[in-house]
């Protein structure tokens, strides 16, 4: 006889206007397993467990906890039944320390005062307890990413949770750092605990899944055992059709150095020292891929380059040019691209119609403005002309940007960026948040330009990424670059141990 | 979301057209119907301050509702008065008795019903158009403002920068012999440029320092209501004083600075220039590239920077030509109106100047109706507290509460069943502290 | 070593300043005072009272060699930390500055300046205290003038009813008027909060309409009912403090004043206290900061948002009745003069803390008192630029401070359930 699962979907389905996330899903949960839930952007997967955690109420279907149906309203009600959710965005509040963050709307009182101390106390307890070390006076927003998760964790198992979701908690993990998470995760389900593991990571799933549910569109495509799959097997169970993970590129013989960069240093917005030293080079016909998990200066490095940060000390030079004190305007008409890491807010403006979204960066140049009047007729050919290039799904170019789906949110940025002479292209995190035919499209794109002879600097988190389109890798830690290596012949571990600060030895 | 159900037989399909063509008319009057609601609310406040109470629960108690109904009556009656007052007094048609009207005053019978007809008194038009027009310039100045993301109260310190300075070069003995196609450009122009110095300074401020343009602006508005009491009543030394004046007042401008006027009538042109500060203003957002980049720095300044635009220059841009729209109102008043400037001229117009900008959702074109509408509650104020013994102030809740409706316009949108507003309709007006 | 973008910084500014002034004075001062000049300081009430006579010329010529070493010091920029102090001692000796130079010849008092600059500054600090109770949850509010201008009027027009059907009994009238006015603050708060919170209407817009929609009320009700003046003005009484009040110097200046400046410290504590030592408080601060992570925790953001702006609405109208039934005694139209909006730029000196608003209201009650002080000393500056003094202020203020004060990051925005 199976045991009762103790947490089970049964039908759940939920819709939102003009889309249906959830589609009569069922999924099981046994106690002290780790089932992972698979499924790309877009799939279902974190509405699914806001469903479960009572941010969302479903259309249809029921929750059991322990066999019995129970009925989930709110935060509070899923808190109560023993489930905690550890999201993808940290839950969590800056401004406040790390005592105050776990302990809200659970506070320890002393009539209406906080009792910081006791707190504190049972904080240190339960991360002795389950190996997540913190510090309970720590501000939580000078805290590095790593111990702001196990802040998030502890948050959960303070409320007893005995049913934890980790939402895509290793995005903004080293591979190094994920390990340690995969041992915690192991100890918490000695100690009892239930893991549901959300990722669309297919190398992680192999590695600590006790069990995986696949979703696609909404619906579950498939119930695995992890020593009956392969990448390639959950891969396409994932998108419904073969998917070519390695992108197809024919090596170059690079051009002259476009980019140069020479001993830059930039601080961040907090007066720390985010770029320390970085000095890289990127020729024409080449993608030179920077890896590295964010808050590792990626963000800084790039603004520095784009001059939308001031630099302070060190030399950069595109073009044969010093850039170093140039504005974005100047950069631009430099000839260089540059597709933001934070679409929403940074590359399109989404109240404007999408043919105004597309003259953001020329707006101002002929034939688009003759002596700063716009010429309509001109940009409306431009626009209708380059969506249908860059296949961009809209009814119209005068539709709001906003209403796009992120992938043609992203593919209309890249089309603006793309339709004017460039020489360098700076992607930073170009397939963020993307369904998997968004994803493959631009990196088809990237190779393309780089075929056309641009330079390509591209910074990502996404390993993977990384490793099938540069031709060469350079690894970004703590602001420096530890060590740049041909991708041909990089492994994953050599990148993660970089990635890590593990300087590589000698031979 | 609705549940689908299949419409069946004719009548269903007449409600379902219907229902389509109010779906999609419904969102574009609801500022028209914020303003009737408003007015709605304030007639009720009308009756609710002319009844007799006291009488009015004996009627209940002793015939019940038809008697109570009967004691509303001279409430109604009084919101009647007050409401005829008002349409009378703003747009001059009224519906009284002709021989009521003094002789000298210009009347169109329009139709004649018993003793009393439909007549048409041009008069009472022609002050609601002058006194519009400065409330169009005005609105149009915050509408600029709102279009780059700065929310701009300081119209009424733009107002006097504007007037300050028009007043001085009308007056100014050195240019007194300047023929008018000269004296009448410079006048407007140095009025334009002390409402956009006196804004532009709000501008830089939060441009590069953050500081929140909201407070300064109200700042400047105290800064600039006693500077120009001091300019003004100054003796010692003696600035814009008229010294033979009974009342503290600059000089009278020279008549080549007047605005010329529509024959004998209070028509000046300050209204045809403030016409085509609307066509400038909406030529200039929506047709150039300057007016481009200060949309885009309002709706999403990040965007704009990674676009290599100067929010910088941008928001000074914004609050100096918003700030010098307020100039030209000022200047317009004193040039076209008042012929001088007296201290406190101004009094009170900032929050008038939102209210337009918000009726006409920023858009330059509503905002001319919006304006007549404003000029209109007002002068129609002074009618209706001398017809029906209603004091003015109640027209200021009116107002009031017109902006409330069309800020919160969800409330209007239930009230008259009209969809909720879609994402893509959001205007967006300022942020909060600005970041 | 490469060059970097010369930034124009806000050091550079001041220090500026602090030498062109420090020049400026060390070069007029001679010309202006004569070397026997004396202001006649005094600290302390009576004749009696400490006196310090203070050579104007030489005092004066101390604070320009100090303004000009400050300056120095800035623009240099080596040793910022001695820098940075000597800049702030600058700006402090401003108002004592200012004030010798108008005493000379003269004698005036200090303490009561002092004890004028902490009266004036109380609507302000209470202002700002209802202010931040509102923004630290997440909702601005620049309606603070229009609740404070509805408080004051409505206290009065119930002052006015109460007061004859109370005879004798002229404290308690005022009592009740005062909770009158507190109670029409929350009102004006409800609608506030109704408007931003559940229609999600612009926050700024909403306060607008709250500020446009008091003027108009407070101006009808006015007229409505205060239609006759009252003859001889009724305040509420001082109330003194036993023991405390006989500290020489401070003790009746600080013990022997009117309630709502009292009322005043209590906010301060309590505010503080509530805001980062109990619960209640940390539940607002996080749905402030970050609302979408407390709904996760199950806090109920719209409640927790609704019960801090009707708080901030009710201190609001406490700081309206100081207008009408603390100090004058009357309601006239328009009486908060702006005093509202001066409470914001007070809060945001503070950067939304209590005891830094504090700060920001003493210093703008200063400005307000020098204007009075002026007067009284017969310096040849006309009224309105005293009038102004209040207003430029709050402006330099602001210039000189908003790059380092931060709001709580969910202010001003909406919370979308999803």
């Amino acid at each position: 006889m199976e045991p009762t699962p103790v947490l089970e979907v049964r039908g759940i389905t939920k819709h939102f206007p003009g889309v249906l996330a959830n589609d009569h899903i069922d999924f099981k949960l046994t106690k002290g397993q780790i089932h992972c839930m698979l499924g790309e952007n877009g799939a279902g997967k974190t509405t699914l467990m806001n469903v479960i955690y009572g941010l969302y109420q479903p259309d249809a279907g029921e929750i059991l906890v322990n066999g019995q149906p129970v009925s989930i309203h709110s935060a509070n009600d899923a808190i109560r039944m023993g489930i905690g959710m550890v999201h993808q965005h940290f839950m969590l509040i800056p401004e406040l320390t790390v005592t105050e963050n776990i302990i809200l709307g659970n506070e320890v009182t002393v009539g209406p005062f906080l009792n910081r101390r006791r707190a504190a106390a049972q904080i240190r307890e339960l991360s002795e307890r389950f190996g997540l070390p913190v510090d309970p006076a720590a501000r939580v927003g000078d805290l590095p990413v790593g111990s702001r998760q196990r802040v998030e964790i502890i948050k959960a198992l303070y409320r007893k949770a005995d049913i934890l979701i980790l939402d895509e908690p290793t995005a903004v993990l080293t591979p190094q750092e994920a390990e340690d998470l995969f041992k915690v995760m192991r100890t918490l389900v000695e100690q009892g605990v239930s893991i549901v593991f959300i990722t669309h990571k297919l190398k992680e799933v192999l590695a600590v899944a006790d069990e995986i549910t696949v979703l696609r569109d909404g619906r579950v495509a498939g119930v695995v055992q992890p020593e009956q799959a392969t990448e390639a097997s959950l891969a396409s169970l994932m998108v419904g059709r073969e998917v070519i993970l390695q992108v197809e590129k024919e090596p170059r013989e690079p051009g002259e150095s476009i980019l140069s960069v020479r001993d830059l240093r930039v601080i961040d917005d907090r007066e720390h020292v985010a770029v320390d030293g970085v000095s890289l080079e990127v020729r024409s016909g080449e993608i030179l891929g920077v890896a590295g998990v964010q808050g590792n200066g990626q963000t800084e490095l790039v603004q520095a380059l784009t001059g939308l940060r001031a630099v302070l000390s060190g030399q950069v030079f595109i073009a044969g040019q010093e850039t170093t004190l140039a504005t974005p305007r100047q950069v631009t008409e430099l000839g260089v691209a540059h597709i933001p890491e934070d679409r929403e807010k940074d590359g399109l403006v989404k109240s404007y119609p999408i043919v105004d979204n597309l003259l953001l960066n020329v707006y101002y140049q002929l034939p688009y403005a003759r002596r700063m009047v716009i010429d309509d007729t001109q940009a409306a050919d431009y626009a209708r002309d380059v969506i249908q290039k860059f296949d961009v799904r809209t009814p119209s170019i005068y539709a709001q940007a906003g209403t796009l789906s992120g992938g043609n949110k992203q593919k209309m940025i890249v089309a603006r960026e793309f339709s004017r002479p460039i020489k360098l292209l700076i992607a930073a995190q170009p397939t963020r948040g993307l369904d998997v035919g968004s994803i493959e499209f631009i990196h088809r794109q990237l190779v393309s330009i780089r075929d056309l002879g641009v330079a390509v600097l591209l910074v990502s988190a996404e390993l993977d990424e990384i490793m099938s389109l540069s031709d060469r890798i350079a690894v970004l830690f703590r602001g420096r670059i530890i060590d740049t290596l041909p991708a041909a012949t990089a492994t994953r571990e050599q990148l993660g141990l970089l990635m890590a600060g593990v300087h590589a030895q000698a031979a | 979301m609705e549940p689908v159900t299949a419409p069946s037989g004719a009548g269903a399909e007449l409600r379902a057209r219907r229902r389509i063509s109010w779906g999609e008319l419904g969102p574009r009057l609801v500022p028209a119907l914020a303003v009737l609601t408003a007015v709605l609310f304030g007639g009720l406040f009308m009756v609710f301050s002319g009844t007799d109470w006291a009488a009015a629960r004996a009627a209940l108690a002793a015939d019940g509702a038809g008697g109570f109904l009967r004691e509303l009556g001279p409430g109604i009656g009084k919101a009647g008065v007050a409401y005829e007052a008002m349409v009378e007094g703003a747009t001059g048609l009224g519906y009284i008795d002709p021989t009521s009207v003094r002789s000298q005053t210009t009347m169109v019978v329009l139709l004649r019903l018993g003793e009393r007809a439909i007549v048409f008194l041009p008069d009472n038009l022609v002050a609601t158009l002058v006194r519009s027009t400065p409330f169009l310039l005005a609105g149009l100045a915050v509408a600029v403002g709102f279009k780059a993301g700065l929310f701009n109260i300081g119209a009424e310190g733009q107002l006097y920068a504007g007037a300050l300075l028009a007043v001085w070069i009308g007056f100014v003995p050195a240019l007194a012999n300047l023929p008018a196609l000269l004296h009448i450009p410079l006048a407007v122009a140095s009025g334009i440029l002390g409402g956009a110095i006196w804004g532009g300074i709000a501008g830089f401020l939060k441009a590069r320092t953050g500081a929140h343009e909201v407070i300064n602006t109200i700042m400047m508005n105290h800064i600039a209501i006693r500077l120009a009491d001091w300019l003004i009543k100054s003796r010692e030394p003696l600035i814009l004083l008229d010294t033979t004046a009974s009342v503290p007042r600059t000089p009278f401008i020279a008549a080549t600075a007047e605005y010329p006027r529509l024959g004998d009538t209070p028509l000046h042109f300050g209204i045809l220039i403030s016409l085509g500060a609307v066509a400038l203003v909406w030529w200039f957002l929506y047709r150039t590239t300057l007016g481009f980049e200060l949309r885009t720095v309002g709706a999403n300044p990040n965007a704009a920077k990674y676009a290599g635009m100067s929010v910088t220059r941008n928001l000074v841009l914004a609050m100096a030509v918003s700030g010098g729209l307020a100039g030209l109102a000022g200047s317009g008043e004193v040039l076209g109106v008042q012929h001088n400037l007296p201290p406190g001229f101004f009094a009170g117009v900032g929050f008038d100047s939102i209210a337009i900008a918000l009726l006409a959702k920023t858009n330059p074109i509503a905002m001319i109706p919006a304006a007549f509408l404003w000029g209109g509650l007002l002068n129609g104020a002074g009618l209706m507290q001398i017809r029906a013994d209603i004091s003015i102030d109640l027209v200021k809740i009116i107002q009031a509460l017109i902006v409330m409706f069309v800020a919160a316009d969800q409330i209007v949108r239930v009230i008259w069943r009209i969809r909720a507003r879609r994402q893509e309709e959001e205007v967006v007006f300022s942020r909060g502290w600005g970041r | 070593m490469s060059a970097r973008r010369f930034r124009l910084t806000r050091m550079h500014i001041f220090s500026l300043f602090f030498l062109v002034a420090g020049l400026w004075i060390a070069l007029r001062a001679p010309g202006s005072f004569a070397a026997d000049a004396i202001s006649k300081m005094s600290v302390g009430l009576g004749p009696e009272a400490p006196l310090w006579e203070a050579p104007t010329r030489a005092v004066l010529l101390v604070v320009a060699g100090l303004y000009m070493a400050g300056g120095a010091l800035g623009l240099i920029n080596r040793w910022p930390r001695l820098s940075f102090a000597v800049l702030l001692l600058n700006g402090v000796l401003i108002f004592p500055a200012i004030l010798i130079a108008a005493a000379v010849g003269k004698q005036t008092n200090m303490l009561t300046m002092l004890a004028e600059s902490l009266r004036l500054a109380t609507p302000i600090v209470i202002g700002a205290t209802a202010g931040i109770w509102s923004e630290r949850s997440g909702v601005v509010n620049i309606a603070i003038e229009g609740m404070m201008l509805t408080g004051a009027c409505f206290g009065f027009i119930a002052f006015f009813f109460l007061e004859p059907l109370m005879p004798g009994a002229t404290n308690t009238a005022l009592l009740l008027a005062v909770l009158v006015a507190v109670f029409s603050g929350a009102l004006m708060s409800l609608l506030h909060a109704w408007l931003s919170i559940t229609f999600k209407t612009d926050q700024i817009v909403s306060g607008t309409v709250i500020n446009i929609l008091a003027i108009g009320l407070t101006s009808f009700a006015r007229r409505e009912f205060l239609l006759s003046t009252r003859a001889g003005r009724v305040t509420l009484p001082s109330i003194e403090i036993p023991g405390l009040s006989q500290i020489p110097i401070v003790g009746d200046v600080l013990f022997n004043n009117k309630p709502i400046f009292y009322m005043m410290f209590v906010m301060l504590i309590v505010t503080h206290v509530v805001l980062f030592y109990t619960s209640l408080g940390l539940r607002m601060r996080s749905v402030g900061e970050h609302p979408e992570a407390a709904d996760t925790v199950g806090i109920n953001v719209f409640f927790t948002r609704y019960r801090s702006v009707i708080i901030s609405g009710m201190i609001a109208g406490l700081g309206g009745a100081w207008f009408s039934l603390e100090t004058v005694g009357g309601f006239d139209d328009l009486m908060t003069g702006g005093r509202g909006f001066i409470a914001l730029a007070a809060m945001i000196f503070g950067k939304w803390t209590p005891f830094g608003a504090f700060g920001g209201g003493l210093l703008f009650g200063f400005a307000d008192a020098l204007g009075t002080r002026f007067q009284i000393l017969n310096v040849a500056v006309p009224p309105q630029w005293l009038q102004m003094l209040p207003f430029l202020t709050t402006m330099v203020v602001l210039a000189g401070l908003i790059g380092r004060a931060i709001p709580p990051a969910a202010d001003g925005q909406p919370y979308e359930k999803q």
